[in-house]
């Protein structure tokens, strides 16, 4: 499969997302800077990765989001190209209206950079597919801004729309109902502020993230 | 033109930020401090035949996030 990474200026997990992809498809993904106007043919996937773009300015995302590349990655994940969002990426991702709601400071002001032990909420997602319902993982959280906040209503939609992919198992940064990832509407994009892709291989100290890609390849194909 | 954009929290938004400000506030000896929230003030200065229909628009794709935020918009 082939797949894209997006690059901004102060992303700084694009190159971990590329090594992930790259082991897992098989591929090296095309890095595709914020300048440009169209994605590659033929890509299965679109990877926004963490960091901080334009340095977290206005808002962790918010500058990003309205990036040329951005308006072709909307129009593509409107005819259903799977979209990843992870971290900065998940931020991006609510900033161009792809995903509800908004990624606030950490209720505790702090940063937070830990293992973070996560319960998959929806196990039938292209992305979580090799999960299972209500297993526990843990992947990497280090974020300023992973607050999730939506209003009552878009919360209950979520809820019951089994939008919610990944909760904390315990609360880390006062997110909503201890939401850790969201899906769109159609399944096809995910944001989450923990990072799978830092949990690949053994030496990452585990491999519980290499099973969202796996189960992406199958969904979309080789 | 000098325009003052100012970008507020909505109401029932929790604002940390805010919270921990009035905390330092109490720290100090500050009595009497109901609440503290934190905004934004944008300043722009732009052509003068700009008209309020451009500058909400700024607002509402740019300058503030409606998920979270109100704007106000203030000419000088």
């Amino acid at each position: 499969m082939k797949t894209a990474v997006l690059v901004f200026p102060g992303s700084n997990c694009d190159r971990d997302i590329a090594v992930a992809l790259e082991q897992v498809t098989g591929t090296a993904p095309a890095m595709v800077w914020h300048a440009e106007t169209a994605l590659p043919d033929g890509i299965g996937l679109v990877a926004v990765p963490g960091g901080f773009s334009y340095g977290d300015y206005l808002r962790a995302g918010a500058i990003a989001a309205r990036s040329p590349v951005m308006r072709a990655v909307v129009e593509a994940a409107g005819r259903g190209l799977p979209v990843l969002g992870v971290c900065n990426g998940f931020q991006v991702l609510t900033e161009a209206g792809l995903l509800p709601g908004a990624l606030m400071r950490n209720a505790a002001l702090s940063f937070v950079c830990r293992d973070a032990p996560l319960t998959v909420e929806n196990a039938d997602s292209a992305f979580t597919r090799l999960y299972e319902q209500g297993e526990q993982v843990a992947f990497p959280v280090a974020h300023h801004d992973g607050n999730y906040f939506a209003d009552d209503t878009t919360l209950d939609r979520l809820e019951g729309e089994g939008r919610i992919a990944f909760r904390y198992a315990t609360p880390i940064n006062g997110s909503a109902r201890d939401i850790a990832g969201i899906l769109n509407d159609r399944g096809n994009v995910l944001g989450m502020m923990p990072h799978p892709e830092r949990r690949i291989e053994a030496a990452h100290g585990g491999t519980d993230g290499r099973r969202l890609f796996e189960g992406l390849i199958e969904t979309v194909g080789a | 033109m000098k325009l003052k954009v100012y970008v507020t929290l909505k109401p029932g938004v929790l604002d940390p930020q805010g919270r921990a400000i009035h905390h330092a506030l109490g720290s100090l000896g500050f009595a009497g401090v109901e609440d503290v929230r934190v905004g934004r003030l944008i300043e722009l200065t732009v052509a003068d035949d700009t008209d309020d229909a451009a500058v909400e628009a700024m607002c509402r794709q740019l300058l503030a996030n409606t998920v979270i935020e109100n704007f106000r918009i203030e000419r000088a």
